[in-house]
């Protein structure tokens, strides 16, 4: 008897007290990462999660605005090329870091050069290797000087490369500033569980500038590695917005009539990339005929139309469409299996051939693909591998054909994806002089314009002689509750600080 | 009894150093740890950055001499991925594992001893077969099911308790009863059998025919015997929990050591598994070699060198 009272006892207390509800009345929105973070130091994690963080703790220099792509002062009010490779910025003043120290120019000079320095291992080096060192030219007044010219330069400074208070960052190091981040940013760090969670209070001494005052009060973050999890999480409203979500949870929780469902694009792209220069043996890739045939044999539109859904299109370019300089009027080759059986009978394969594919996520996509291959002759042997180990051997050049895909670290500039794989680099299965050198040339140029055709000419030489199979643009399903206003923008940076209530 | 706990104590550190050797040249056979710290979108001058300065292009036994006179010191390295202690990393972790692996082997030994001396007392009778299909049912119904099922059920229809997190004693409700049931089986088959073993025995019989309170000759004398094995068996159930915990670690979101180590596989964070895998081990030992101990206070028998 005395035990059955002791349990409905607690069961009773249990139901009392109900969790935190985390709404529009206690001004917080709850939301989980799907995976730890690994510092909140944004220059020494690779994650979007960091991206995330970067944009809501802390301020660059510029700021790209998201729906009309322009470049507006951040940090830096205004900023002037005086040659190729120096850039002059005036700094905002009357900003104050979160700790209360003040903003200027020698928290940008050390910010640059910190990061710039390889001793200091920042991860992403991409973000940051293209710059050589900053000089401080009064207070208000810094230079950025370039090893060499960079036109993305700008996208950069908007993007990853946010600015530390000095005094404190030449104190705690990452690692202190991974455990207490401080920034300039709309939200500061009220708390942080190194993995575990995230809770952001609004900065409400937050300057003036084109980020604007966060419209929530508070972000609380806590990972949740499991996406079922998350779903009944926010079932329970202690989770008010969740992104990423599968497309046919997302459908599900649309039908319910009760949950605001976005799908925004991203700027993730996926591809078929096949061996042409042979560095896994003189297989059947290494003839225009056989990618022309691939390329052919796929229904990439009915792919996207029954398994990735949402604001997905299929694409032609080596690049996603959101970025700076990916010309969309490159042409590709249509869905016709016939075709592609006379050109790999052409090529001496009357009957087809088997070759071993490897792929790493969307493995209903792989599998779809393999299907399409298979109709036309093509035998695949999949190899569906870790992201970690597939890249190694692909760098290593033992991979004949892959399905794959690149997020291109949110940066809105062609140059983020073609500059990884087609100059060279050992992810380059095509290793074309021609496209190097119009990459690289581009990729020097400041004139927007020339730039430009420099990209389409090679975007379009890549498509032509079928490096690749361009698949489609990826999209991100966000899932809120109706209290919350959010409009998504199409490359996957979640900026809290445009959360805002209804 | 003492030259007993030393010999044991001599094999434990022996199989600790096997442990930490094999799995160590293991985990290097897994791929390139540099491509793996960089991070998915890092470029290639970052991993060729990363070769240098993590020492990878040094042999392997070099590499785990290294670590192994680091870790005789108590350092087990820096993890990778966090660029934190791994001990500190561990340390945190470890609390929520063994929290939750004591809960669950307490459950699984509540539920299951009553559970197999029930059905020891009538063999074939209804509650036999009632408490078979109880534990067959624990035995095969997957973890990562029974755990959102029982989220759907108590957390979402009936707001019970929190579906994840780990801030309250109510957050453990759930992944004990999950991580717990799927132990029960076994307890309670060997709890049936040892106790069916020990009522033929003949100084049960004895003990009947003095006409001893049947209840006392059940718990008393019978359980205490039959319990021994059990206790073997919950020791190392207990080791498998602490490594073994990884599925209901992740459903409900409880950042422990076995969700740790599950994350850690698939960002290659190797220090951080070297010093899980020697945890786990060194658990393992310590939870086989407490159980031997307790064995042979319990039953004299076993107290030979």
């Amino acid at each position: 008897m005395k035990i059955w009272k002791l349990l409905s006892g607690t069961a009773l207390c249990a139901c009392l007290s109900a969790p935190a509800f985390a709404d529009k009345a206690s001004d917080t929105v709850s939301m989980a990462f799907n995976k730890e973070l690994e510092t909140a130091d944004t220059y020494f994690n690779t994650a979007r999660e960091g991206l995330l963080l970067n944009h809501a703790v802390w301020d660059g220099l510029l700021y790209r605005d998201p729906q009309t792509g322009e470049y507006k002062g951040n940090l830096a009010t205004d900023w002037t090329w005086i040659d190729d490779v120096t850039l002059q910025l005036t700094l905002r003043e009357g900003v104050t870091f979160h700790n209360g120290e003040p903003f200027n120019a020698d928290d940008v000079v050390y910010t640059i050069n910190y990061v710039t320095d390889p001793e200091n291992g920042v991860k992403n080096k991409a973000n940051v290797g293209w710059i050589d060192h900053a000089e401080k030219i009064d207070d208000y007044t810094v230079r950025i000087i370039l090893p060499a010219p960079f036109p993305a330069a700008e996208e950069f400074l908007a993007g990853p490369v946010a600015m530390y208070p000095d005094e404190y960052y030449a104190e705690v190091g990452p690692t202190g500033m991974g455990l207490k981040p401080i920034g300039t940013g709309p939200f500061k760090l009220a708390e942080l569980e190194p993995g575990k969670s995230f809770t952001l209070e609004r900065n409400d001494d937050y300057f003036d500038g084109p980020k604007g005052m966060a419209g929530v009060g508070n972000v609380e973050i806590r990972t949740i590695p499991e996406v079922n999890t998350q779903i009944a999480e926010f079932f329970n409203g202690t989770l008010d917005f969740l992104w990423g979500v599968p497309a046919d949870q997302a459908e599900k929780l649309e039908a319910m009539g009760k949950y605001t469902v976005v799908n925004a694009p991203a700027m993730r792209v996926g591809y078929i990339t096949m061996d042409t220069a042979g560095r896994s043996g003189e297989g059947p890739m290494t003839d225009q005929r056989v990618r022309e045939a691939v390329y052919h044999a796929i229904d990439r539109q009915a792919i996207v139309d029954a398994l990735v859904k949402g604001s997905s299109e299929v694409i032609d370019t080596a690049c996603s469409p959101a970025q700076f300089a990916c010309d969309q009027s490159v042409t590709g080759y249509e869905y016709d299996p016939e075709k592609s059986k006379e050109l790999l009978a052409e090529a001496g394969y009357p009957d087809g051939f088997e070759i071993d594919f490897y792929a790493y996520r969307n493995r209903p996509y792989a599998e779809a693909i393999m299907g399409y291959l298979n109709e036309v002759g093509i035998t695949t042997n999949l190899n569906f591998m870790q992201y970690a180990a597939l890249r190694e051997k692909h760098r290593k050049g033992e991979v004949p054909m892959a399905f794959l895909t690149w997020g291109s670290n949110s940066v809105a500039d062609a140059s983020a994806i073609t500059a990884e794989f087609f100059t060279e680099g050992p992810q380059d299965d095509a290793r074309d002089p021609e496209v190097i050198d119009w990459i690289e040339t581009a990729d020097t140029t400041i004139d927007k314009e020339e730039r430009k055709a420099l990209y389409s000419k090679a975007l379009q030489k890549i498509t032509t002689e079928a490096y690749w199979v361009p698949l489609w643009t990826y999209n991100v399903n966000y899932v809120m509750s109706q209290e919350m206003d959010f409009t998504p923008t199409d490359d996957e940076l979640v900026r809290f600080f445009d959360f805002s209530w209804n | 009894m003492l030259l007993y706990i030393l010999k044991r104590l001599g094999l434990a550190a022996l199989v600790a150093l096997t442990v930490s050797a094999i799995s160590f040249s293991l985990l290097f056979l897994a791929g390139d740890p540099a491509i793996s710290i960089a991070g998915e979108n890092a470029s290639s001058e970052d991993i060729a950055a990363i070769t240098e300065r993590y020492g990878f292009d040094r042999p392997l036994p070099v590499q785990y001499a290294d670590w192994l006179v680091s870790a005789a010191q108590g350092d087990l390295g820096r993890s990778w991925y966090f660029d934190l202690p791994t001990t500190q990393i561990i340390g945190d972790r470890l609390g929520v594992t063994m929290t939750l692996g004591l809960l669950a082997i307490s459950f699984a030994l509540i539920l299951a001893i009553p559970m197999g001396v029930a059905a020891a007392v009538r063999p074939n009778s209804l509650i036999d077969r009632a408490a078979l299909f109880i534990s067959v049912v624990g035995q095969a119904i997957p973890s990562f099911w029974f755990g959102l099922i029982l989220i759907v059920v108590f957390s979402i229809k009936l707001g019970l308790v929190p579906a994840s997190g780990s801030d309250s004693w109510k957050h453990f409700i759930l992944p004990t009863v999950v991580l717990g049931y799927y132990a029960t089986p076994a307890i309670m088959r060997l709890t049936r059998a040892g106790m069916i073993e020990v009522l033929s025995a003949d100084y049960i019989r004895t003990a009947r025919a003095k006409g001893l309170n049947p209840r006392k000759v059940l718990f008393k004398h019978a359980l205490r015997n039959a319990v021994i094995p059990v206790i073997s068996l919950a020791a190392v159930q207990m080791g498998f929990m602490l490594g073994g915990s990884i599925v209901v670690e992740s459903i409900f979101a409880l950042h422990g050591a076995g969700f740790l180590a599950w994350e850690s596989i698939s960002r290659n964070d190797l220090p951080v598994m070297q010093a899980l895998i020697l945890v786990f081990s060194m658990f393992y030992i310590l939870f086989t070699f407490l159980a031997d101990v307790l064995n042979a206070w319990m039953d004299p028998r076993l107290r030979v060198g």
